[in-house]
This record gives C-alpha cells, sequence and structure tokens, in this order.
C-alpha cells in the first residue's frame, strides 16, 4: 500500500509550490466549485439535496480516512465503528430522556457535535497502543475488531443507542437560533428556504470545514511527518519525527474525522439505529465502502477523497431517484437489481481497475487532465 | 463440568473449520505475500454451487463440484487479476480482493435470494449421545476431515517438490525464481488448494449445527472469523493456522455461555487483539524485522 500512496501523492510532496498561474486556476476551480455548490439548493428538488447531503457525509469521513490509509499508511476498516461512536455521543448528548427509556442531556447541539468528535478523536488515541505496533494488513484486520465491539455496544448499551429494535432520534441540530429541521420556514432575501436548503448548507458548511483543515494538515509540518512515517519509519525516526506520535495523532485525526461524518449520518436519516448485524448503517460494509472511496480517489488524496464519496455514496442515490423517474432498477425482492446493487457492482468494480491500471486514483487521471506541467515536475521528482 | 466438556468439544469442532479457513489464508499469504480478503467469497461461491447442483448430482457430486469451483474461481481471481498487475505491492493487492469480494458476494446473495438452504446433508443435526456430552455430527466430520487435510497439506509441505518449491517461494521470490523454481505454478496451486479448502469448509458452516444458518450472507460473515484465526496464529504459519482456528473457536464457544452470545464475536477479536499487542506478527509468525 505504501508504494500505492508515495506514488499517489508524489505530486503533492514534490511539487508542493507548484508555478503561480497554476495555483490560482486550482484556487479559481475550487472558488467556482464552491459557489456552484452554493446557488445548487435553489434549483435542485429536496430529494436531489438529500443525495447530496449523503454524498457530503460520506466526503467528511473519506477524507479523515484518507490521511490515515493514505499519508500517515495505516490501514483501516474501522470507520464504521467511530461513525457509530460520533453518533451515539452526539445523540446522547443533545438529545432528551424520551420516558426515561434512554439517558439524554438535552445539552446545546453545536457543544454536543463538538464533544462526538472530541470523543471519537479520544478514542482514536485510545487505540494507539495497537495501532502503533501493528502494520499494514496487521493492522487492517485489528481495527476490524472496532466494527465488532461497535456491533455489541449498539446490541448492549440501549440505554444509550436506543436498542437495535427501535433505536432513538437525535435531537435536531440548532445554531443561531436555526433549527436544521423540518419545522417552520426561514425566509432569507426572500427566498424561502426548507429543511432540505437549510440541512445543505449545514453540510455545506462542514464539508468545506473539513476539506480545508485537512489540507491545511497534509500541507503543513504535520502531514510531512505522516508521510515520512508511511514511507519509512526508521528513517523518519532518525530524522527526528516521533513516530508513536505521528501515528496516534493520524489516527486521532481520521477518527474525529469519522466521528463528525457520525453525526451528520445519524442527524440525515433523522435516528440513530445501532445494527443488528455485522452488516448495516456501521457495518463492515461500511468500513469497506469508505476504504473504496478513499482507494477510488487514489491514496491519500483529498480532493479524491470527495470524488470517491460521489462515486460510492452518490451513485445509489442518484440511481434510486432516476430508476423512479425512468423505471429502471425498480424490481425489489428476490433476485432483483437494487440500486444499492448496482453501485456496489460499481464500486467493486472501480477498486480493482484502480489497482490494476492506475494506482494514483482518480486523483491521477484529474492531474493528468489538468496540467502537462505538473507530470513534467513528476518526472524531475522522480529522477533525482 | 458437564458443560465446560460439552462446550470445549463444540469450540474444537468449530475450530476445525476455522483452522481450514485461516489455513487458506496462510498458504495463500505465504506463496505470495497477499491476503485474501475475498476468501468469504470462495466460501460462498462453493457454497452456492453445491445448492445448484445438488439436484442433479446428488449430495457427493454436488460438493465435489462445490469444492473444485471454489478453488477454481481462486484460481481464475489469481490468473485474471492479481497476475496482471505486476508492478502493485501485495498491500495493494489485498485491497483489490476486497473488490472482488464485493462483487461476487453481492451477486450471489442476490442469486440466493430469501432461501437459506443448509448443506451439510450428510451429517446435519443428527448428535450423537456420549456420556452426557451431545457431539454433533458436523463438528466430528470436521474434525476428522480437517485432520486428513492439515495432515496431508502439512505431508506435502514437508516432502513434496511443491512442498519445496512453495517453502522456497515464501523464503526469497527472487532467489526461488533464479534456481529455476516456477513460480507461475507455485502461485496458482497454492490459490487451488486455499479455494478448495473454502470449498470444504462451507460444507460445515452452512449448518444447523454450526451456525444454525443456512447458507446466506450470514456464512461470509462466519468465514470472517478465520481472519482473526489466521492473524492470531501468525499469517505465515501453518501450525499458527490450525492453532488460531481451534483457540478462536474455543474462545467463540465459551464467551457465547459464559458471558453473552451477542459479546462471542467480539471477544474473537478482542482475543486477536490482545495476542497482537502482545506479539505483533502472532503467536507463531515470524517477526519483521528492520534495517536502515
Amino acid at each position: 500500500m505504501s508504494e500505492l500512496a508515495t506514488r499517489a501523492t508524489v505530486t503533492s510532496a514534490s511539487a508542493k509550490a507548484p508555478a503561480k498561474p497554476v495555483r490560482w486556476l486550482r484556487l479559481a476551480a475550487w472558488l467556482a466549485l464552491l459557489a456552484l455548490l452554493l446557488v445548487l439548493p435553489l434549483y435542485l428538488g429536496a430529494e436531489w439535496l438529500k443525495a447530496g447531503q449523503w454524498m457530503m457525509t460520506g466526503a467528511v469521513g473519506s477524507i479523515g480516512l484518507t490521511m490515515l490509509v493514505g499519508q500517515a499508511g495505516q490501514l483501516s476498516l474501522a470507520h464504521a465503528f467511530f461513525l457509530l461512536m460520533g453518533g451515539t455521543t452526539y445523540t446522547v448528548l443533545a438529545s432528551g430522556t424520551e420516558d426515561g427509556r434512554v439517558i439524554g442531556f438535552e445539552l446545546n447541539p453545536l457543544f454536543s457535535m463538538v464533544s462526538a468528535i472530541v470523543v471519537t478523536a479520544l478514542l482514536g488515541l485510545a487505540f494507539a497502543p495497537v495501532s502503533g505496533r501493528l502494520r499494514g494488513i496487521y493492522l487492517g484486520v485489528a481495527s476490524l475488531s472496532l466494527v465488532f465491539i461497535g456491533l455489541y455496544f449498539g446490541q448492549s448499551a440501549d440505554r444509550l443507542t436506543g436498542g437495535t429494535s427501535t433505536g432513538r432520534t437525535p435531537a435536531p441540530f440548532e445554531l443561531f437560533g436555526i433549527t436544521f429541521d423540518n419545522s417552520g420556514g426561514l425566509v432569507v432575501l426572500g427566498v424561502p428556504f426548507r429543511q432540505a436548503e437549510k440541512m445543505w448548507y449545514l453540510y455545506l458548511a462542514l464539508t468545506v470545514i473539513a476539506f480545508v483543515l485537512a489540507r491545511g494538515a497534509v500541507n503543513s509540518r504535520v502531514g510531512r511527518s505522516w508521510r515520512a512515517v508511511r514511507d519509512h519509519e526508521a528513517s523518519a525516526a532518525a530524522m527526528g519525527v516521533s513516530v508513536a506520535r505521528a501515528k496516534a495523532g493520524a489516527f486521532a485525526v481520521s477518527s474525529a474525522y469519522a466521528g463528525l461524518a457520525g453525526v451528520m449520518t445519524v442527524l440525515w436519516f433523522d435516528i440513530l439505529k445501532p445494527d443488528e448485524n455485522e452488516f448495516g448503517t456501521y457495518g463492515i460494509n461500511v468500513s469497506i465502502a469508505y476504504l473504496a472511496m478513499v482507494i477510488i480517489g487514489g491514496l491519500g488524496s483529498i480532493g479524491g477523497a470527495l470524488v470517491g464519496a460521489l462515486i460510492v455514496f452518490g451513485l445509489p442515490q442518484v440511481l434510486s431517484l432516476y430508476s423512479t423517474q425512468l423505471g429502471i432498477f425498480t424490481g425489489s425482492g428476490e433476485g432483483a437489481f437494487t440500486p444499492i446493487l448496482v453501485s456496489t457492482f460499481v464500486y467493486g468494480a472501480a477498486i480493482i481497475l484502480v489497482v490494476l491500471f492506475e494506482p494514483g486514483g482518480l486523483a491521477a487521471i484529474g492531474r493528468r487532465i489538468t496540467g502537462g506541467l505538473h507530470r513534467e515536475r513528476k518526472k524531475e521528482g522522480t529522477s533525482r | 463440568m458437564e458443560t465446560f466438556l460439552q462446550l470445549v468439544v463444540n469450540g474444537l469442532g468449530k475450530g476445525a473449520v476455522y483452522a481450514l479457513l485461516a489455513l487458506g489464508f496462510v498458504i495463500i499469504f505465504k506463496a505470495t505475500e497477499v491476503i485474501n480478503f475475498a476468501h468469504g467469497s470462495l466460501v460462498l461461491f462453493g457454497g452456492y454451487l453445491v445448492v445448484v447442483t445438488r439436484e442433479s448430482l446428488g449430495w457427493v457430486g454436488a460438493s465435489l463440484v462445490g469444492i473444485a469451483g471454489a478453488g477454481l474461481l481462486a484460481v481464475v481471481i489469481e490468473r485474471l487479476l492479481l497476475s496482471r498487475s505486476k508492478l502493485a505491492d501485495p498491500h495493494s493487492l489485498a485491497l483489490l480482493t476486497i473488490g472482488v469480494d464485493v462483487i461476487v458476494v453481492e451477486e450471489l446473495v442476490r442469486r440466493l435470494g430469501v432461501g437459506i438452504p443448509f448443506l451439510g446433508e450428510a451429517w446435519d443435526a443428527k448428535p450423537i449421545q456420549v456420556g452426557g456430552i451431545t457431539l454433533f455430527r458436523t463438528h466430528l466430520v470436521a474434525m476428522l476431515v480437517a485432520a486428513v487435510l492439515i495432515t496431508a497439506f502439512y505431508l506435502a509441505f514437508k516432502f513434496s517438490n511443491w512442498g519445496v518449491a512453495m517453502r522456497a517461494q515464501a523464503e526469497n521470490r527472487e532467489a526461488a525464481a533464479l534456481m529455476g523454481i516456477r513460480s507461475r505454478g507455485v502461485t496458482m496451486t497454492a490459490w487451488l488448494v486455499a479455494g478448495m479448502l473454502a470449498g470444504v469448509a462451507v460444507l460445515f458452516l452452512a449448518t444447523q449445527d454450526f451456525s444454525g444458518a443456512g447458507l446466506s450472507r450470514g456464512t461470509h460473515a462466519i468465514a470472517l472469523a478465520a481472519f482473526p484465526a489466521a492473524i492470531l496464529g501468525g499469517l505465515d504459519s501453518t501450525v499458527g493456522a490450525v492453532v488460531g482456528g481451534l483457540v478462536v473457536g474455543l474462545v467463540e464457544a465459551l464467551s457465547a455461555q459464559y458471558i453473552s452470545f451477542d459479546f462471542s464475536k467480539s471477544a474473537v477479536f478482542l482475543v486477536m487483539l490482545l495476542v497482537l499487542v502482545i506479539r505483533p506478527s502472532g503467536l507463531f509468525g515470524t517477526r519483521e524485522i528492520t534495517r536502515v
């Protein structure tokens, strides 16, 4: 994996400061994308906005995972566990007790969200004794155990999670007196905002913050230490990088991102419902789906993680929306090709194709399209 | 005491099946350094073939088809996909097998639909009473078959030409190739054997005695428990695979009884974590040494 990741991020490492015009062009492209995302709610229907929110949930989670897997070189299949922990922490802190069936504190939603991020980061740190000692596939399988622990937690701690049969409702997110749910309408500059629009902007804001912070981390001293540890632990240590700290830090950061994605997940479903078996909202399949986003996007590439989320989490949404319009994939029951099944095939195939033909993932393809300049620099970088 | 003995017997019976699966991981890892995340889909594929063909071929014929089919699928995956990407390192190939697994499992689950057929017709759910202990036939047959197969593999590994070639390749790929060992053939047979072991294992997995459930997505999930078995034994140790399998079987049986059934799945993984923290390369695995 390290080889794959090295190739994927060689540009960001060796050509950190591209020529000025390219940098401005790239910034302009990002700003244009942001502007597009800001005006989209005015044109899209609520169901499309809902689909978009789900993709943004995936984006936040996969940005976290790509830093861990691609930048720090630690394979993790534990993402689903941290999603569950983040979602549970938010729900327990922000929601009420519902007739004493569950524990709830009715605290400020923003505080609850931040707490969820802190709690998951700490849980990620608590895994350091394991993550620091293991490498590669051993770590991947070891982290899988967290998913099973999460499964047991969901089943047994029903005072916190609401239990596998009923689950519990998370309190809606509130900020500046605006409630992000169905109640009441908000009018800004004469444009009425419904629930889907508000949630869209909330999710967009969270995604942008997550994206910018991740870019900052990757381009800073922290990111360099992660890559150094990924490429060669012994030489990183020789150069004065604290290997244990870098590894634990990467795991904590990635878990914090997963925690936020977990909060977004429960808000999106409007229910926290732990899984009955290992295949569900917080199961192995979800861990694999997040890993798929990261691989398809190109290990270590933050932008690639966004595209990966678009494919892995977006495709089932878009397919099911189109299927009702066009009458495809509408079959249900035995032997039917459901949108989820079809998109699972697609991302499974995408993983295979990426590993076989383009280890840098979609990010590398994007780079090839956007700049011959980059490629020249990359060649320079590797021949040196 | 009787309960305890009963649990140990059950645990060892299940453990024998886990050992077969874990051995599959180990064989592939030794030959190619790839972790086969698609092992669960080989299990499911073997079982699916049994279900499809047993009407016309009978149970014995169908089982043979299932075992051969699982082995063949493993070879196809290796030849068609893994051998094509010469540049990719073992870790990325492991990720590739995740992609394969996702596709094969989803398609097989779609084909199986809602019916969850049981596979172990010849022995399923016919317990034998010995003293106060109930012996499940599935467990008995599994132990017997596992003992025979694992011994046969061990002997072949130690004494046959294939075993020598395999060990040479596990030791040093390039040097083995230079000595005239065909890495292609060794790799292919490793995948074939591992796949066939998965095909044998599924005959025990999808029975009433083992899981109480038939062939379904759940079978794939049970096969996942062989992961901790292979890892805690040490990925490159055949002895480790057997010990790991038995440990997983025992931990599962004992924790289901004395703690709770829900906890037994996590218990297996927790034991694996504990072993890994103490010995990062498993109980019998070779230690990785970093040279600077």
